[in-house]
């Protein structure tokens, strides 16, 4: 009757206190790409863990039907012998390893008396890295490729196991608008030669550019499955936030006051080859209540721009003027970039913006715990109550300002480090990527929350690889090209043909 | 386990809000109880320990001279386990703690026998050298950015080796009264001779005043601003517990010598570092460097200067502890503190310490060096080798760390 080749039928799953999944059903056609989307927390990567054995059969209800046949795995090696592989978003690859020792790791290539055939892997590994597309030696170690080419071996790797279904989780999240055009190539190639893909993404335009089908996910639950015909944008968003989101970009009316913060010839070198020019000769300024995007494809050095900026956390050879309310200003270290009212949140929260292990109380007290401090003491009943102010301005969803940030949703988190921020009291604040890795609704509050400190007199900064979001809530845009700012516009002017061209400009050489 | 109690509602913490924990059900009551135990986990496996080894030394261990012992004997290792769990929260390690502590005490010995320095000139001198090796540390580790098992790896070999060049190959002993009462003074017969002395049990109501008076403030301060707060018979019935362990430790101290000027050392040393660690600036930079170093920099704190002068503070209490130690010996020997490190590290762990850093409490280390002393000192009642001693030492600290391990895992950490 059917020619899927899986089958996920009323699988639910608890956990203590919380059903991740429940009852949910989902068909996977042969030889189609199948997305799967859903809000964070909806349950997707529970899912696939479900499918590839990382919960073993037992520990869930429901069936899985792989290839007509009812499985139980019991492990990721259950899986991978089925010939189901899983790419995760943090790529699973051993920085010193050479491509062929990553692509063959646990899976050696053996020869005579059971030692590794050094040659027969290499030659192996160059077989598989040109079905891929990537033109590296396979000798060359990971740490010296980039992001982009890591994620094509480990495609390469879940080839070398003979797979028949694929499953990569988000997996351009962090790849630059090129190599995840390669990467959407690379799985549409595949489908060519009969291998089914399933892709979890928040991106609805890669979803609608390879997708043969979508299955949207909430709270757990399957909502429906679209055929490619019939996807559109609204639809599936509407289907992840159970609602209609009329405008994905809050309204906005800027009242716009004095300049507050204007950066003169901000040259920066890299850090540790101080030959190289990142950051070339940037000049911007911010005014009261506006808010100013900063464009740049990826390595364009936008983060190198407002990290040298913040504290000179980045970089090295760092020349140029800060200004604020026109009085010049030091930011040497981060303490007194803080001082002087910059904020800055980080593209990364999870490595540089949270302490993981500990509550929220302590990661918004963090950045003031001075503000804090009676009798050379901290204040800790006040400390509760400030965070506990933000929990509820910033509909920050935990039961309690106690819990670790380590179990919040990314939206939560990136609320937390936006409270931290906010705690400081800045004039300025410079948001690298506030809405990457968080799903649909939870942009909706973050880009609210940006409108109201703007509102409240605040300059911001924001910097984004999605150009439809900067133009979505600015005022007015950078765009910034190899480290040199490249144009200048106000966000009416600012179509997306423009600013692309803008930073796309070369240097002149 | 040390998750929130989900029972609670959004609705009971909002600040004003005042909780009424009588009102709670019967089964949040039980499971605030069981969370509370689940924390306090080593505390209850130091309470096993003891009544295990009061059994079976039938009852030597809880006698009031072994009481006392316990405290002198264990003295020192207490006191670096309190500057080691403040490295190893903020992701360090130091393994020169019982080098420098040896050539302190030999420095010590230089200063107070043969240049026959007066008793107080040679603490002060000594705890100087102690904080200049902290220096010395402490400036490769924060600013030249050399990992810290290196540099005192590199310490301990070191300051060995000082320690030999200082004692010349010999021992110094025979050290003033006054500095030995450092290591096994005691504070009493204040008010003349008693049966039971006055001043001990005096300090130890005094204690119990001040830990109830300190509890129920805090209480009523977490009321005040909306916070969950434990319910009110769980609250009595462990401030009666505290008591009455408190209580029967002054009792016995003063059915002996009265107390150890090393237990009012330890004590002064628990609350002002307890106090650091949760309350002032430092300690919390503490704990935000060993749980995100990134974050924590990006956050502006000063992260160098933090690990520097956590390890200037290692070096000073390391030479407090081998002041004790000389003193408690009276002599300052080339083997002295040889293997402190290791039980210092041991006690931090024990303690509930993590390895990666960012977790950690002065009073878990301070329990978990209690349980090491409580076995050294029942195991040898018992008269049992020094070789299986070390054998179950080592296997308490494995399980501890594995029992940690399992119950964060569990908590889904």
């Amino acid at each position: 009757m059917t020619t899927n080749i899986l089958e996920m039928r009323g699988i639910t799953k608890t956990f203590p206190g919380v059903k991740a999944l429940s009852n949910v059903t989902i068909g996977v056609e042969r030889g189609e790409v199948h997305a799967i989307c859903g809000e964070n927390g909806a349950g997707k990567s529970t899912l696939m863990k479900v499918l590839s054995g990382v919960y073993p059969h037992g520990t869930y209800d429901g069936d899985i039907v792989f290839e007509n046949e009812t499985v139980e795995f019991r492990d990721l090696t259950d899986s991978e012998a089925k010939g189901i592989v899983i790419i995760h978003q943090e790529l699973a690859l051993s920085p010193y390893l050479s491509i062929a020792e990553n692509i063959f790791l646990n899976n050696e290539l053996k020869g005579r008396g059971g030692l590794i055939d050094w040659n027969k892997t290499n030659f192996e590994a160059s077989k598989l890295l040109a079905r891929v597309g990537l033109r590296e030696n396979p000798t060359t170690k990971i740490m010296d490729i980039g992001v982009g080419k890591q994620q094509l071996v480990e495609i390469a790797k879940a080839l070398s196991k003979e797979v028949k279904l694929l499953i990569l989780d988000e997996p351009t999240a962090a790849l630059n608008d090129e190599d995840s055009d390669h990467l959407l190539d690379l799985i549409l190639h595949l489908k060519g030669q009969g291998i089914t893909s399933i892709i979890i993404s928040h991106k609805l335009n890669e979803i609608k550019k390879v997708a043969d089908s979508v299955t949207v996910i909430r709270d757990g639950k399957t909502i429906e499955t679209i055929a490619k015909q019939d996807v559109t944008e609204d639809r599936i968003i509407k289907d992840m936030v159970g609602r209609d989101l009329e405008h994905r970009y809050p309204d906005h009316t800027p009242h716009i006051g004095e300049e507050l913060l204007r950066v003169e010839d901000w040259t920066a070198h890299h850090p540790q080859d101080t030959s190289r020019v990142m950051v070339d000769n940037v000049n911007l300024h911010v005014r009261a209540g506006e808010i100013v995007g900063i464009a740049g494809l990826m390595g364009a050095g936008r983060t190198e721009f407002a990290m040298s900026l913040f504290g000179q956390s980045y970089g090295s050879k760092i020349t140029g003027k800060v200004f604020l309310r026109g009085k010049e200003i030091k930011t040497r270290t981060v303490a007194e970039a803080i001082d002087q009212g910059i904020a800055y949140a980080t593209e990364d929260r999870k490595t540089y913006g949270l302490n993981l292990i500990e509550d929220i109380k302590r990661n918004i007290s963090m950045a003031s715990l001075k503000k804090l401090e009676k009798y050379g003491l901290v204040h800790d009943n006040e400390e509760y109550a400030v965070a506990n102010e933000y929990r509820k301005s910033m509909n920050i969803k935990a039961p309690s300002v106690l819990v670790k940030t380590g179990k919040l949703s990314g939206g939560n988190q990136q609320k937390v480090v936006l409270s931290k921020w906010i705690y400081s009291d800045p004039d300025v604040l410079i948001l690298d990527e506030p809405t990457r890795g968080i799903d649909v609704g939870a942009k909706y509050e973050i880009y609210t929350i940006i409108n109201r400190l703007a509102a409240a007199g605040k300059g911001i900064i924001v910097i984004s690889s999605e150009l439809p979001e900067l133009l979505g809530i600015c005022d007015r845009v950078y765009a910034l090209s190899e480290g040199r700012i490249t144009g200048e516009l106000p966000v009416e002017e600012a179509t997306p043909e423009a600013m692309l061209k803008l930073m796309t400009m070369e240097k002149p050489r | 386990m040390s998750n929130p109690t989900p029972t609670t509602s959004e609705e009971t913490q909002l600040p004003g809000g005042n909780v009424n924990p009588v009102e709670n059900k019967f089964t949040d009551r039980l499971s605030h109880v069981l969370a509370d135990l689940g924390k306090n986990g080593i505390f209850i496996a130091l309470v096993a320990v003891v009544v295990l080894f009061s059994i079976l030394t039938n009852g030597i261990l809880l006698r009031p001279q072994n009481i006392s012992n316990l405290v002198v004997q264990n003295g020192y290792i207490l006191v670096l386990a309190i500057g080691m769990v403040m490295v190893i929260i903020a992701g360090h390690i130091d393994l020169s703690v019982g080098s420098v502590a040896a050539f302190v005490g030999a420095c010590s010995g230089v200063f107070a026998v043969q240049w026959g320095l007066p008793w107080w000139l040679s603490v002060i001198l000594s705890l100087g050298i102690g904080a200049l090796v902290g220096v010395w540390q402490g400036f490769w580790i924060a600013f030249v950015g050399i990992p810290a098992f290196i540099v005192t790896l590199a310490g301990m070999l070191i300051f060995r080796g000082l320690a030999l060049v200082v004692l010349g190959n010999a021992n110094i002993g025979s050290f003033p009264a006054e500095y030995r009462a450092l290591g096994n003074g005691f504070l009493t017969d204040v008010f003349g001779e008693f049966e039971l002395d006055p001043l001990t049990l005096g300090v130890g109501a005094l204690a119990i005043i001040a830990i109830i008076v300190q509890q129920v403030r805090t209480r009523r301060g977490r009321q005040k601003y909306g916070q969950d707060v434990e319910p009110m018979a769980w609250f009595i019935t462990k401030l009666v517990l505290v008591s009455a362990a408190i209580g029967f430790f002054a009792y016995s101290l003063a059915g002996y010598k009265g107390i150890p000027i090393t237990l009012i050392l330890l004590a002064v040393l628990v609350l002002v570092y307890g106090i650091v660690m949760n309350r002032t600036v430092f300690g919390r930079h503490i704990y935000a460097i060993g749980g995100n170093r990134h974050a924590a920099e990006l956050s502006g704190i000063k992260t160098r200067r933090v690990d520097f002068w956590l390890f200037v503070n290692m070096g000073t209490l390391a030479a407090l502890a081998g002041l004790i130690f000389t003193a408690r010996l009276n002599l300052a020997g080339p083997k002295a503190g040889d293997g402190f490190e290791l039980e210092a590290i041991s006690a931090a762990f024990i303690g509930g310490a993590a390895v990666q850093g960012g977790v950690g409490t002065i009073g878990g280390a301070i329990i978990g060096g209690l349980i090491i002393g409580v076995l050294n000192n029942g195991m040898s009642i018992l008269g049992i080798g020094i070789e299986w001693q070390q054998v179950v030492k080592g296997l308490v600290l494995l399980l501890a760390v594995a029992f940690d391990v399992y119950n964060r895992r569990r908590s889904g950490n």
